[in-house]
Protein backbone atom coordinates (compact mmCIF):
# COMPACT_ATOMS: atom_id res chain seq x y z
CA UNK A 1 0.00 0.00 0.00
CA UNK A 2 2.35 2.50 0.86
CA UNK A 3 4.40 1.72 -1.91
CA UNK A 4 1.85 2.25 -4.27
CA UNK A 5 0.75 5.55 -2.69
CA UNK A 6 4.49 6.80 -3.05
CA UNK A 7 3.92 5.20 -6.65
CA UNK A 8 1.15 7.62 -7.27
CA UNK A 9 2.64 10.77 -4.74
CA UNK A 10 5.91 10.75 -6.37
CA UNK A 11 5.05 12.73 -9.59
CA UNK A 12 3.31 15.31 -7.98
CA UNK A 13 6.40 15.98 -5.79
CA UNK A 14 9.03 15.97 -8.78
CA UNK A 15 6.50 18.20 -10.47
CA UNK A 16 5.97 20.75 -7.57
CA UNK A 17 9.69 20.44 -7.32
CA UNK A 18 10.91 20.92 -10.97
CA UNK A 19 7.96 24.09 -11.12
CA UNK A 20 9.32 25.41 -8.17
CA UNK A 21 12.89 25.29 -9.70
CA UNK A 22 11.98 26.56 -13.32
CA UNK A 23 10.15 29.80 -11.32
CA UNK A 24 12.97 30.27 -9.15
CA UNK A 25 15.55 30.16 -12.34
CA UNK A 26 13.10 32.79 -14.17
CA UNK A 27 13.42 34.87 -10.97
CA UNK A 28 16.90 34.85 -10.56
CA UNK A 29 17.97 35.12 -14.44
CA UNK A 30 15.69 38.36 -15.35
CA UNK A 31 17.63 39.72 -11.66
CA UNK A 32 21.08 39.33 -13.34
CA UNK A 33 20.11 39.80 -17.07
CA UNK A 34 17.94 43.36 -16.32
CA UNK A 35 19.59 46.42 -15.92
CA UNK A 36 19.63 48.20 -12.80
CA UNK A 37 19.55 52.13 -12.74
CA UNK A 38 18.71 52.94 -9.20
CA UNK A 39 17.21 56.73 -8.30
CA UNK A 40 15.50 57.65 -4.97
CA UNK A 41 12.68 58.55 -6.86
CA UNK A 42 12.14 55.76 -9.09
CA UNK A 43 12.30 53.52 -5.96
CA UNK A 44 9.54 55.32 -3.78
CA UNK A 45 6.03 53.58 -3.91
CA UNK A 46 3.87 54.51 -6.86
CA UNK A 47 1.13 57.45 -6.03
CA UNK A 48 0.23 59.06 -8.85
CA UNK A 49 3.39 60.47 -9.33
CA UNK A 50 3.51 62.41 -6.06
CA UNK A 51 5.67 62.02 -3.09
CA UNK A 52 4.09 59.10 -1.05
CA UNK A 53 2.12 60.49 1.99
CA UNK A 54 2.31 58.62 5.36
CA UNK A 55 2.85 54.73 5.39
CA UNK A 56 1.71 52.09 3.40
CA UNK A 57 0.65 49.79 6.25
CA UNK A 58 -2.55 51.19 7.29
CA UNK A 59 -5.44 50.27 9.47
CA UNK A 60 -7.67 48.82 7.12
CA UNK A 61 -11.43 47.84 6.82
CA UNK A 62 -12.49 45.42 10.18
CA UNK A 63 -15.03 43.86 6.94
CA UNK A 64 -11.58 41.95 5.45
CA UNK A 65 -11.23 40.17 8.51
CA UNK A 66 -15.41 39.29 8.98
CA UNK A 67 -15.23 37.81 5.26
CA UNK A 68 -12.36 35.53 6.30
CA UNK A 69 -14.16 34.28 9.47
CA UNK A 70 -17.61 33.67 7.69
CA UNK A 71 -15.50 31.85 4.61
CA UNK A 72 -13.61 29.40 7.74
CA UNK A 73 -17.20 28.82 8.79
CA UNK A 74 -18.72 27.74 5.79
CA UNK A 75 -15.59 26.36 4.49
CA UNK A 76 -15.59 23.89 6.87
CA UNK A 77 -18.89 23.00 5.55
CA UNK A 78 -18.08 22.45 2.20
CA UNK A 79 -15.16 20.06 3.78
CA UNK A 80 -17.80 17.87 5.54
CA UNK A 81 -20.08 17.68 2.31
CA UNK A 82 -17.07 16.10 0.20
CA UNK A 83 -16.67 12.77 2.37
CA UNK A 84 -20.40 12.65 2.36
CA UNK A 85 -20.87 12.94 -1.42
CA UNK A 86 -18.32 10.33 -1.69
CA UNK A 87 -20.62 7.82 0.40
CA UNK A 88 -24.10 9.19 -0.76
CA UNK A 89 -25.08 5.90 -2.47
CA UNK A 90 -24.27 3.82 0.59
CA UNK A 91 -26.20 6.29 2.60
CA UNK A 92 -29.50 6.75 0.77
CA UNK A 93 -32.03 8.78 2.85
CA UNK A 94 -30.35 8.58 5.98
CA UNK A 95 -27.24 10.47 4.85
CA UNK A 96 -29.89 12.85 3.09
CA UNK A 97 -31.92 13.68 6.32
CA UNK A 98 -28.66 14.11 8.26
CA UNK A 99 -27.04 15.93 5.64
CA UNK A 100 -30.25 17.80 5.68
CA UNK A 101 -30.35 18.22 9.00
CA UNK A 102 -27.19 19.96 9.16
CA UNK A 103 -27.09 22.06 6.09
CA UNK A 104 -30.49 23.36 7.88
CA UNK A 105 -28.36 24.30 11.13
CA UNK A 106 -26.17 26.31 9.19
CA UNK A 107 -28.17 28.03 6.85
CA UNK A 108 -29.75 29.42 9.84
CA UNK A 109 -26.74 31.09 11.18
CA UNK A 110 -26.06 32.28 7.13
CA UNK A 111 -29.47 33.79 7.65
CA UNK A 112 -28.69 35.63 10.91
CA UNK A 113 -25.13 37.10 9.13
CA UNK A 114 -27.44 38.21 6.40
CA UNK A 115 -30.03 39.93 8.52
CA UNK A 116 -27.05 41.47 10.88
CA UNK A 117 -25.62 42.44 7.74
CA UNK A 118 -22.30 40.93 7.75
CA UNK A 119 -22.51 40.17 3.91
CA UNK A 120 -23.49 43.84 3.14
CA UNK A 121 -20.37 45.67 1.77
CA UNK A 122 -22.28 49.56 1.23
CA UNK A 123 -22.83 51.10 4.70
CA UNK A 124 -26.13 50.36 5.98
CA UNK A 125 -28.64 53.11 6.20
CA UNK A 126 -28.09 53.13 10.15
CA UNK A 127 -24.10 53.55 9.84
CA UNK A 128 -24.64 56.32 6.64
CA UNK A 129 -27.18 58.16 9.55
CA UNK A 130 -24.44 58.30 11.89
CA UNK A 131 -21.95 59.85 9.98
CA UNK A 132 -24.37 62.46 8.71
CA UNK B 1 14.65 -4.83 -9.28
CA UNK B 2 12.85 -2.92 -6.75
CA UNK B 3 15.16 0.06 -6.97
CA UNK B 4 15.53 -0.30 -10.99
CA UNK B 5 11.61 0.02 -10.80
CA UNK B 6 11.72 3.26 -8.87
CA UNK B 7 14.47 4.84 -11.04
CA UNK B 8 12.62 4.10 -14.05
CA UNK B 9 9.64 5.28 -12.81
CA UNK B 10 11.15 8.24 -11.51
CA UNK B 11 13.03 8.86 -14.79
CA UNK B 12 9.60 9.02 -16.83
CA UNK B 13 7.85 10.63 -14.53
CA UNK B 14 11.06 13.23 -15.25
CA UNK B 15 10.65 13.81 -18.67
CA UNK B 16 6.33 14.06 -18.39
CA UNK B 17 7.09 16.87 -16.03
CA UNK B 18 9.43 18.30 -18.42
CA UNK B 19 7.90 18.11 -21.16
CA UNK B 20 4.17 18.67 -19.81
CA UNK B 21 5.55 21.81 -18.59
CA UNK B 22 7.05 23.07 -21.31
CA UNK B 23 3.52 22.61 -23.38
CA UNK B 24 2.09 24.47 -20.60
CA UNK B 25 4.55 27.40 -20.73
CA UNK B 26 4.13 27.35 -24.61
CA UNK B 27 0.11 27.03 -23.82
CA UNK B 28 -0.27 30.40 -21.69
CA UNK B 29 2.07 32.20 -23.88
CA UNK B 30 0.04 31.51 -26.90
CA UNK B 31 -2.78 31.97 -24.92
CA UNK B 32 -1.90 35.60 -24.27
CA UNK B 33 -1.59 36.11 -28.36
CA UNK B 34 -5.19 34.22 -28.63
CA UNK B 35 -6.74 36.32 -25.80
CA UNK B 36 -5.00 39.75 -27.68
CA UNK B 37 -6.25 38.51 -30.87
CA UNK B 38 -10.07 37.64 -29.92
CA UNK B 39 -10.04 41.54 -28.03
CA UNK B 40 -9.11 43.11 -31.00
CA UNK B 41 -11.53 41.02 -33.36
CA UNK B 42 -14.07 41.88 -30.55
CA UNK B 43 -13.67 45.41 -30.91
CA UNK B 44 -13.27 45.48 -34.48
CA UNK B 45 -8.89 45.74 -34.47
CA UNK B 46 -6.31 43.13 -36.28
CA UNK B 47 -4.63 42.59 -32.99
CA UNK B 48 -1.03 41.91 -32.66
CA UNK B 49 0.29 41.49 -36.35
CA UNK B 50 4.28 43.05 -36.82
CA UNK B 51 6.15 40.55 -34.55
CA UNK B 52 6.17 37.60 -37.31
CA UNK B 53 3.23 36.16 -39.69
CA UNK B 54 0.07 36.91 -37.74
CA UNK B 55 1.98 38.07 -34.55
CA UNK B 56 2.69 34.93 -34.23
CA UNK B 57 6.62 35.37 -32.53
CA UNK B 58 4.48 37.66 -30.14
CA UNK B 59 4.85 35.77 -27.43
CA UNK B 60 8.34 34.97 -27.90
CA UNK B 61 9.06 38.97 -27.98
CA UNK B 62 7.11 39.70 -24.47
CA UNK B 63 8.95 37.38 -22.84
CA UNK B 64 12.40 38.23 -23.84
CA UNK B 65 10.92 41.94 -22.95
CA UNK B 66 10.36 40.99 -20.02
CA UNK B 67 13.97 39.58 -18.73
CA UNK B 68 15.41 42.52 -19.99
CA UNK B 69 13.11 45.18 -18.14
CA UNK B 70 14.85 46.93 -15.49
CA UNK B 71 14.70 44.67 -12.21
CA UNK B 72 13.18 47.55 -9.86
CA UNK B 73 12.63 46.98 -6.27
CA UNK B 74 11.06 49.45 -4.30
CA UNK B 75 12.42 50.74 -0.78
CA UNK B 76 10.55 49.76 1.84
CA UNK B 77 9.51 46.54 1.07
CA UNK B 78 9.94 43.01 2.62
CA UNK B 79 12.23 41.58 0.71
CA UNK B 80 11.60 37.65 1.71
CA UNK B 81 7.66 38.29 0.71
CA UNK B 82 8.02 40.44 -1.99
CA UNK B 83 10.23 37.67 -4.01
CA UNK B 84 8.24 34.92 -2.72
CA UNK B 85 4.74 35.75 -4.33
CA UNK B 86 5.55 35.82 -7.24
CA UNK B 87 7.41 32.63 -6.71
CA UNK B 88 4.11 31.49 -5.41
CA UNK B 89 1.80 32.38 -7.48
CA UNK B 90 3.63 30.87 -10.46
CA UNK B 91 4.57 27.52 -8.99
CA UNK B 92 0.82 26.82 -7.62
CA UNK B 93 -0.46 27.38 -11.19
CA UNK B 94 1.61 25.33 -12.96
CA UNK B 95 1.64 22.74 -10.55
CA UNK B 96 -2.09 22.32 -10.51
CA UNK B 97 -2.19 20.71 -14.17
CA UNK B 98 -0.77 17.49 -12.95
CA UNK B 99 -3.33 15.81 -12.13
CA UNK B 100 -5.28 16.71 -14.98
CA UNK B 101 -5.55 13.40 -17.19
CA UNK B 102 -5.79 14.06 -21.10
CA UNK B 103 -6.47 11.17 -22.47
CA UNK B 104 -7.65 7.71 -21.76
CA UNK B 105 -4.61 6.33 -23.98
CA UNK B 106 -1.18 5.63 -22.87
CA UNK B 107 1.78 6.46 -23.78
CA UNK B 108 5.72 4.76 -24.54
CA UNK B 109 8.44 6.42 -22.89
CA UNK B 110 11.99 4.44 -23.03
CA UNK B 111 9.11 1.24 -23.39
CA UNK B 112 7.54 2.06 -20.16
CA UNK B 113 3.80 2.29 -21.13
CA UNK B 114 2.06 5.50 -18.79
CA UNK B 115 -0.95 7.23 -18.55
CA UNK B 116 -1.42 10.68 -20.24
CA UNK B 117 -1.09 12.10 -16.72
CA UNK B 118 1.25 13.24 -14.25
CA UNK B 119 -0.10 11.79 -10.95
CA UNK B 120 -3.18 9.64 -11.28
CA UNK B 121 -4.03 10.13 -7.96
CA UNK B 122 -7.21 9.13 -6.02
CA UNK B 123 -8.16 12.46 -4.57
CA UNK B 124 -7.25 14.14 -7.63
CA UNK B 125 -9.86 16.44 -7.46
CA UNK B 126 -9.25 17.44 -3.88
CA UNK B 127 -5.48 18.07 -4.31
CA UNK B 128 -5.85 20.44 -7.31
CA UNK B 129 -8.36 22.51 -5.12
CA UNK B 130 -5.87 22.53 -2.87
CA UNK B 131 -3.35 23.75 -4.46
CA UNK B 132 -5.26 26.60 -6.03
CA UNK B 133 -6.58 27.75 -3.04
CA UNK B 134 -3.03 28.64 -1.79
CA UNK B 135 -2.93 31.04 -4.94
CA UNK B 136 -4.60 33.08 -2.67
CA UNK B 137 -1.32 33.14 -0.48
CA UNK B 138 0.69 34.69 -3.83
CA UNK B 139 -2.06 37.57 -3.59
CA UNK B 140 -2.00 38.63 -0.02
CA UNK B 141 1.58 38.13 0.16
CA UNK B 142 2.77 40.78 -2.74
CA UNK B 143 -0.22 43.16 -2.28
CA UNK B 144 0.91 43.45 1.65
CA UNK B 145 5.11 43.65 1.18
CA UNK B 146 5.03 45.97 -1.41
CA UNK B 147 4.67 48.69 0.69
CA UNK B 148 2.42 50.64 -1.37
CA UNK B 149 -1.22 51.33 -0.60
CA UNK B 150 -2.58 50.68 -4.36
CA UNK B 151 -1.05 47.30 -3.76
CA UNK B 152 -2.26 46.86 -0.15
CA UNK B 153 -5.83 47.47 -1.20
CA UNK B 154 -5.88 45.38 -4.12
CA UNK B 155 -4.29 42.21 -2.26
CA UNK B 156 -7.05 42.78 0.32
CA UNK B 157 -9.85 43.05 -2.13
CA UNK B 158 -8.46 39.95 -4.08
CA UNK B 159 -7.93 37.89 -1.22
CA UNK B 160 -11.36 38.95 0.30
CA UNK B 161 -13.04 37.98 -3.24
CA UNK B 162 -10.96 34.33 -3.50
CA UNK B 163 -12.12 33.46 -0.52
CA UNK B 164 -15.73 34.33 -1.06
CA UNK B 165 -16.02 32.75 -4.36
CA UNK B 166 -13.59 29.50 -3.37
CA UNK B 167 -16.64 28.83 -1.33
CA UNK B 168 -19.38 28.59 -4.16
CA UNK B 169 -16.64 26.79 -6.25
CA UNK B 170 -15.96 23.83 -3.73
CA UNK B 171 -19.66 23.63 -3.22
CA UNK B 172 -20.54 23.70 -7.05
CA UNK B 173 -18.24 20.67 -7.50
CA UNK B 174 -20.53 18.10 -4.99
CA UNK B 175 -23.35 17.74 -7.06
CA UNK B 176 -20.84 15.73 -9.47
CA UNK B 177 -19.24 13.88 -6.44
CA UNK B 178 -22.81 12.74 -5.55
CA UNK B 179 -23.30 11.38 -9.18
CA UNK B 180 -20.40 9.87 -9.44
CA UNK B 181 -18.84 8.59 -5.68
CA UNK B 182 -15.14 9.01 -6.96
CA UNK B 183 -12.58 11.82 -6.52
CA UNK B 184 -9.92 10.53 -9.19
CA UNK B 185 -10.27 12.61 -12.63
CA UNK B 186 -9.82 9.74 -14.97
CA UNK B 187 -12.68 7.76 -13.34
CA UNK B 188 -15.18 11.03 -13.07
CA UNK B 189 -14.53 10.83 -17.08
CA UNK B 190 -15.36 7.03 -16.80
CA UNK B 191 -18.94 7.80 -15.15
CA UNK B 192 -19.54 10.23 -17.74
CA UNK B 193 -19.41 7.43 -20.60
CA UNK B 194 -22.86 6.16 -22.88
CA UNK B 195 -25.72 8.12 -24.49
CA UNK B 196 -29.53 9.07 -23.25
CA UNK B 197 -32.12 7.64 -25.94
CA UNK B 198 -28.49 7.06 -27.73
CA UNK B 199 -27.50 10.25 -29.27
CA UNK B 200 -27.45 12.57 -25.96
CA UNK B 201 -23.90 12.06 -24.34
CA UNK B 202 -24.32 11.24 -20.48
CA UNK B 203 -21.88 14.12 -19.71
CA UNK B 204 -22.39 15.43 -16.50
CA UNK B 205 -24.43 18.58 -17.37
CA UNK B 206 -26.88 16.54 -19.23
CA UNK B 207 -26.63 13.73 -16.31
CA UNK B 208 -30.10 11.84 -17.06
CA UNK B 209 -30.42 11.72 -13.02
CA UNK B 210 -29.82 15.42 -12.44
CA UNK B 211 -28.63 17.92 -15.51
CA UNK B 212 -25.79 19.68 -13.25
CA UNK B 213 -26.51 23.08 -15.35
CA UNK B 214 -26.52 24.84 -12.19
CA UNK B 215 -23.82 23.60 -10.89
CA UNK B 216 -21.46 24.43 -14.59
CA UNK B 217 -22.93 27.91 -13.86
CA UNK B 218 -21.60 27.78 -10.00
CA UNK B 219 -18.63 26.41 -11.50
CA UNK B 220 -17.70 28.83 -14.14
CA UNK B 221 -18.83 31.84 -12.60
CA UNK B 222 -16.85 31.12 -9.25
CA UNK B 223 -13.61 30.19 -10.93
CA UNK B 224 -13.57 33.44 -13.22
CA UNK B 225 -13.82 35.35 -10.56
CA UNK B 226 -11.22 32.57 -8.87
CA UNK B 227 -8.73 33.37 -10.90
CA UNK B 228 -9.36 37.52 -10.68
CA UNK B 229 -10.57 38.02 -14.94
CA UNK B 230 -12.99 40.17 -16.02
CA UNK B 231 -15.92 41.45 -14.86
CA UNK B 232 -14.21 40.05 -11.42
CA UNK B 233 -10.74 41.80 -11.74
CA UNK B 234 -11.64 43.95 -8.91
CA UNK B 235 -7.72 42.64 -7.97
CA UNK B 236 -6.57 45.07 -10.53
CA UNK B 237 -9.51 47.52 -11.20
CA UNK B 238 -7.15 50.10 -13.33
CA UNK B 239 -9.45 53.25 -12.90
CA UNK B 240 -9.22 52.99 -8.81
CA UNK B 241 -6.30 50.89 -7.95
CA UNK B 242 -3.82 51.30 -10.92
CA UNK B 243 -2.79 47.69 -11.08
CA UNK B 244 -4.17 46.20 -7.97
CA UNK B 245 -1.47 43.76 -5.75
CA UNK B 246 1.34 44.33 -8.71
CA UNK B 247 1.58 47.64 -9.09
CA UNK B 248 5.23 47.60 -7.09
CA UNK B 249 6.00 44.88 -9.65
CA UNK B 250 8.62 44.70 -12.73
CA UNK B 251 10.11 43.04 -15.15
CA UNK B 252 9.93 39.12 -15.02
CA UNK B 253 8.51 39.45 -11.37
CA UNK B 254 5.19 41.42 -12.77
CA UNK B 255 5.49 38.48 -15.88
CA UNK B 256 5.30 35.84 -13.05
CA UNK B 257 1.93 36.89 -11.91
CA UNK B 258 0.76 37.23 -15.99
CA UNK B 259 1.92 33.70 -16.38
CA UNK B 260 -0.22 32.43 -13.07
CA UNK B 261 -3.16 34.22 -14.47
CA UNK B 262 -3.44 32.25 -17.37
CA UNK B 263 -1.55 29.00 -15.97
CA UNK B 264 -5.41 28.74 -13.84
CA UNK B 265 -7.24 29.75 -16.46
CA UNK B 266 -6.38 26.42 -18.22
CA UNK B 267 -6.44 24.49 -15.16
CA UNK B 268 -9.91 25.40 -14.52
CA UNK B 269 -10.77 25.04 -17.65
CA UNK B 270 -9.05 21.40 -18.19
CA UNK B 271 -11.34 21.07 -14.85
CA UNK B 272 -14.53 22.03 -16.23
CA UNK B 273 -14.30 19.78 -19.09
CA UNK B 274 -13.26 17.01 -17.32
CA UNK B 275 -15.99 17.88 -14.51
CA UNK B 276 -19.05 18.79 -16.78
CA UNK B 277 -18.65 18.07 -20.44
CA UNK B 278 -16.71 14.44 -20.24
CA UNK B 279 -13.28 15.01 -20.51
CA UNK B 280 -11.93 12.85 -23.71
CA UNK B 281 -15.30 11.11 -24.50
CA UNK B 282 -16.72 12.15 -27.88
CA UNK B 283 -20.13 13.62 -28.20
CA UNK B 284 -20.69 10.76 -31.26
CA UNK B 285 -21.54 7.52 -30.35
CA UNK B 286 -19.61 5.08 -32.58
CA UNK B 287 -22.57 3.64 -34.15
CA UNK B 288 -21.89 2.38 -38.41
CA UNK B 289 -23.85 5.94 -38.97
CA UNK B 290 -21.56 8.10 -37.07
CA UNK B 291 -18.16 6.28 -37.85
CA UNK B 292 -17.09 9.09 -39.31
CA UNK B 293 -16.59 11.30 -36.70
CA UNK B 294 -13.71 9.19 -36.20
CA UNK B 295 -11.92 11.21 -39.27
CA UNK B 296 -12.58 14.52 -37.42
CA UNK B 297 -8.77 14.97 -35.72
CA UNK B 298 -7.43 14.42 -39.11
CA UNK B 299 -10.48 16.09 -40.60
CA UNK B 300 -9.79 19.57 -39.18
CA UNK B 301 -6.11 19.54 -39.11
CA UNK B 302 -6.06 19.18 -43.14
CA UNK B 303 -8.53 22.13 -42.92
CA UNK B 304 -6.30 24.12 -41.12
CA UNK B 305 -3.38 23.20 -43.23
CA UNK B 306 -4.67 23.61 -46.43
CA UNK B 307 -5.96 26.80 -45.18
CA UNK B 308 -3.11 28.38 -43.92
CA UNK B 309 -1.09 27.49 -47.42
CA UNK B 310 -3.78 29.07 -49.56
CA UNK B 311 -3.14 32.55 -47.49
CA UNK B 312 0.02 31.97 -46.64
CA UNK B 313 1.27 32.25 -50.18
CA UNK B 314 -0.38 35.27 -50.31
CA UNK B 315 0.55 37.24 -46.72
CA UNK B 316 1.81 41.03 -46.96
CA UNK B 317 5.96 40.04 -46.18
CA UNK B 318 8.20 37.37 -47.64
CA UNK B 319 8.76 35.86 -43.73
CA UNK B 320 4.96 35.37 -43.55
CA UNK B 321 4.89 33.86 -47.17
CA UNK B 322 7.27 31.05 -46.37
CA UNK B 323 6.44 30.80 -42.91
CA UNK B 324 2.59 30.62 -43.10
CA UNK B 325 2.94 27.60 -45.83
CA UNK B 326 5.24 26.05 -44.09
CA UNK B 327 2.93 26.02 -40.95
CA UNK B 328 0.34 24.25 -43.38
CA UNK B 329 2.25 21.76 -44.36
CA UNK B 330 2.66 20.64 -41.17
CA UNK B 331 -0.52 20.91 -40.19
CA UNK B 332 -1.42 18.52 -43.56
CA UNK B 333 1.51 16.07 -42.37
CA UNK B 334 0.15 15.71 -38.76
CA UNK B 335 -3.45 15.03 -40.52
CA UNK B 336 -1.71 12.46 -42.42
CA UNK B 337 -0.71 10.94 -39.06
CA UNK B 338 -3.86 11.00 -37.06
CA UNK B 339 -5.73 9.56 -40.21
CA UNK B 340 -3.68 6.61 -39.63
CA UNK B 341 -5.19 3.12 -37.85
CA UNK B 342 -2.19 2.77 -35.33
CA UNK B 343 -2.93 6.19 -34.04
CA UNK B 344 -6.54 7.25 -35.15
CA UNK B 345 -7.62 5.51 -31.65
CA UNK B 346 -5.31 7.39 -29.64
CA UNK B 347 -5.55 10.64 -31.17
CA UNK B 348 -9.70 10.56 -30.20
CA UNK B 349 -9.11 11.21 -26.12
CA UNK B 350 -6.25 14.22 -26.29
CA UNK B 351 -8.38 15.47 -29.72
CA UNK B 352 -11.74 16.00 -27.69
CA UNK B 353 -10.37 17.28 -24.63
CA UNK B 354 -8.47 19.61 -26.23
CA UNK B 355 -11.03 20.88 -28.26
CA UNK B 356 -13.64 21.36 -25.17
CA UNK B 357 -10.72 22.99 -23.22
CA UNK B 358 -10.46 25.90 -25.82
CA UNK B 359 -14.22 25.96 -26.15
CA UNK B 360 -14.03 26.84 -22.75
CA UNK B 361 -10.94 29.11 -22.65
CA UNK B 362 -12.82 31.16 -25.31
CA UNK B 363 -15.89 31.36 -23.54
CA UNK B 364 -13.78 32.71 -20.69
CA UNK B 365 -12.00 35.20 -23.06
CA UNK B 366 -15.37 36.54 -24.61
CA UNK B 367 -16.65 36.69 -21.39
CA UNK B 368 -13.47 39.27 -20.12
CA UNK B 369 -14.14 41.28 -23.69
CA UNK B 370 -18.10 41.81 -23.58
CA UNK B 371 -19.17 42.22 -19.51
CA UNK B 372 -18.42 45.41 -17.86
CA UNK B 373 -16.71 45.37 -14.14
CA UNK B 374 -18.57 44.42 -11.06
CA UNK B 375 -18.22 47.02 -8.70
CA UNK B 376 -16.79 45.78 -5.51
CA UNK B 377 -20.35 45.72 -2.62
CA UNK B 378 -21.81 43.94 -6.06
CA UNK B 379 -19.68 41.30 -6.18
CA UNK B 380 -19.54 40.32 -2.69
CA UNK B 381 -23.45 40.90 -2.35
CA UNK B 382 -23.78 38.64 -5.72
CA UNK B 383 -21.07 35.59 -3.94
CA UNK B 384 -22.43 35.50 -1.02
CA UNK B 385 -26.04 35.98 -1.11
CA UNK B 386 -26.67 34.73 -4.79
CA UNK B 387 -23.80 32.18 -5.47
CA UNK B 388 -23.80 30.03 -2.70
CA UNK B 389 -27.07 29.66 -1.89
CA UNK B 390 -27.57 28.22 -5.48
CA UNK B 391 -24.70 26.45 -4.96
CA UNK B 392 -26.29 24.76 -1.95
CA UNK B 393 -29.22 24.32 -3.77
CA UNK B 394 -27.68 22.32 -6.58
CA UNK B 395 -26.37 19.79 -3.33
CA UNK B 396 -29.49 19.59 -1.80
CA UNK B 397 -31.82 18.82 -5.47
CA UNK B 398 -28.52 16.75 -6.55
CA UNK B 399 -28.59 14.50 -3.42
CA UNK B 400 -32.40 14.29 -3.53
CA UNK B 401 -32.74 12.72 -6.88
CA UNK B 402 -29.79 10.47 -6.66
CA UNK B 403 -31.93 9.32 -3.42
CA UNK B 404 -35.09 9.31 -5.76
CA UNK B 405 -33.70 7.13 -8.13
CA UNK B 406 -32.23 4.22 -6.59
Amino acid sequence: MSGNLAQAYAPLLIHLLVALGLSAILLILSSLIGQHRPTREKMQPYECGITPVGDAREPFDVKFYLVAMVFILFDVEAVFLYPWAYVFRELRWFGFTEMLLYILILLAGYVYLWKKGALDWNPSKTQRDRQT
Amino acid sequence: MNDTIARSILVVSLVKVVVLLFLVLTAVAYLVWFERKVAAHIQGRWGPYRVGPHGLLQPLADGVKFLLKEDATPAGVDRFLYFSAPLLTMTLAISAIAMIPFGPASIHIFGIATPLVIANISVGLLAIFAITSVGVYGVALGGWSSNSKYSLLGGLRSSAQMISYELSLTLSVVGILLLAGTFNLSELIMRQDGYTWGHLPKWNLLNPTFPQILGFFCYFVAAIAETNRAPFDLAEAESELVAGYHTEYSSFKFAMFFLGEYASMITVACLASILFLGGWLSPFPQTPGLDWTRYLPAGVLAVAGVALIIHGVRYINVFGRIALPVLGVILGALSFLCSQPGVIDDIQGPFWFLAKVLFVLFVYVWVRWTLPRFRYDQLMRFGWKVLFPVALLNVILTSLAVVMRK
